[in-house]
């Protein structure tokens, strides 16, 4: 690598990661292709990216950009699920980024136990499901919804009222149901982590997000896992089943 | 109940997941991304962008 050169590193996995011809040479990020380097009797997946776009200042105000953030961020991608297809893998986060292998390599030795513990979690076909919950509508929305100047003003302060309470208690058992869904889930899974429900602006859709969860499933549970999210009819409810995606949500090195 | 190809994703569930999950290595990162909120600086990119597409239909 040359001085104006970084280490854009994807995700460590087994030592034996850095033989599969089927991985090495995939296009990166910035297209740059895909290598393997090994250390510590662990593998990571690498490619060579430049300075002037992934050093510190640069990085900072490309993530802003979001064609850039959505390129990267899909390349990175490409990678992790290309190597979890075949390997038990941990995903490290976007723009995890080393001044040069040797960087990679120090990291690899340093932390190779917390990283096998990290691989010994997620082997043997655990992959990861995404569930969102979104708030449907309450019923009674439309007819409540009094016309302007429909009235006395206090009979249509009191629809009012009534109307917002109604919207209340719908909200209320939503979450409730979301609550339940989610133990419900967690019962079928090896582990469960809850994300921050997403911003309305950004999911195009008209409901709020009460649950936004992932699921790390057996592969042999993976159909009972789908069936049940199917299964699930709560009115207050509408579902969304994302996955199977690589174990992003539980590749730490700090649980035990 | 919608069940999402993989091909489709969404950049949203993905961010999700890039910028929340996946191991972080603090302090031996070269690149400091320390005191930098990715999920932050991510939503406000989408979302500003979001934003101009709304202001483009009137």
């Amino acid at each position: 690598m040359k001085d104006d050169e970084l280490a854009y590193t994807y995700l460590v996995g087994d030592a034996e990661l850095s033989h599969d011809a089927e991985l090495l040479g995939l296009p990166g990020v910035g297209r740059g292709p895909v290598r393997a380097l090994s250390a510590g009797g662990l593998a990571a997946l690498v490619s060579t990216v430049e300075a002037r776009t992934f050093g510190e200042e640069a990085l900072k105000e490309n993530l802003e950009r979001l064609p850039w953030l959505e390129e990267t961020a899909r390349a990175h991608h490409a990678v992790v699920e290309a190597a979890s297809r075949r390997h038990p893998v941990v995903p490290l986060r976007l723009a995890t980024i080393y001044i040069d292998d040797h960087g990679v390599c120090d990291v690899l030795e340093r932390n190779a136990t917390g990283f096998r513990d990290a691989l010994d979690r997620i082997r043997g076909g655990r992959r990861e499901w995404g569930v969102k919950a979104y708030l449907t509508p309450a019923p009674s929305d439309d007819i409540s919804a009094a016309p302007e100047g429909a009235g006395p003003g206090a009979s249509y302060l009191a629809q009012r009222r009534a109307a917002r309470d109604r919207s209340d208690a719908w909200r209320r058992a939503a979450m409730d149901a979301a609550e339940d869904l989610h133990w419900h889930l967690a019962a079928g899974a090896v582990a469960s982590r809850l994300h921050t429900p997403q911003d309305p602006r950004l999911t195009g859709r008209g409901g709020e997000m009460v649950l936004n969860a992932a699921y790390l499933v057996e592969d042999r549970d993976a159909e009972r896992f789908r069936q049940a999210v199917a299964a699930w009819n709560d009115q207050h409810l509408q579902l969304e089943l994302t996955g199977p995606w690589a174990p992003y949500s539980f590749a730490t090195l700090d649980e035990s | 109940m919608t069940v999402a190809a993989s091909e489709e994703l969404a950049l949203v569930d993905l961010l999700d997941r890039l910028l929340a999950g996946g191991v972080v290595l603090t302090g031996d990162v070269t690149i400091s991304l320390a005191g930098v909120d990715l999920v932050h600086i991510s939503l406000r990119a989408l979302i500003s962008s979001v934003d101009k597409l709304a202001e483009q239909q009137p």
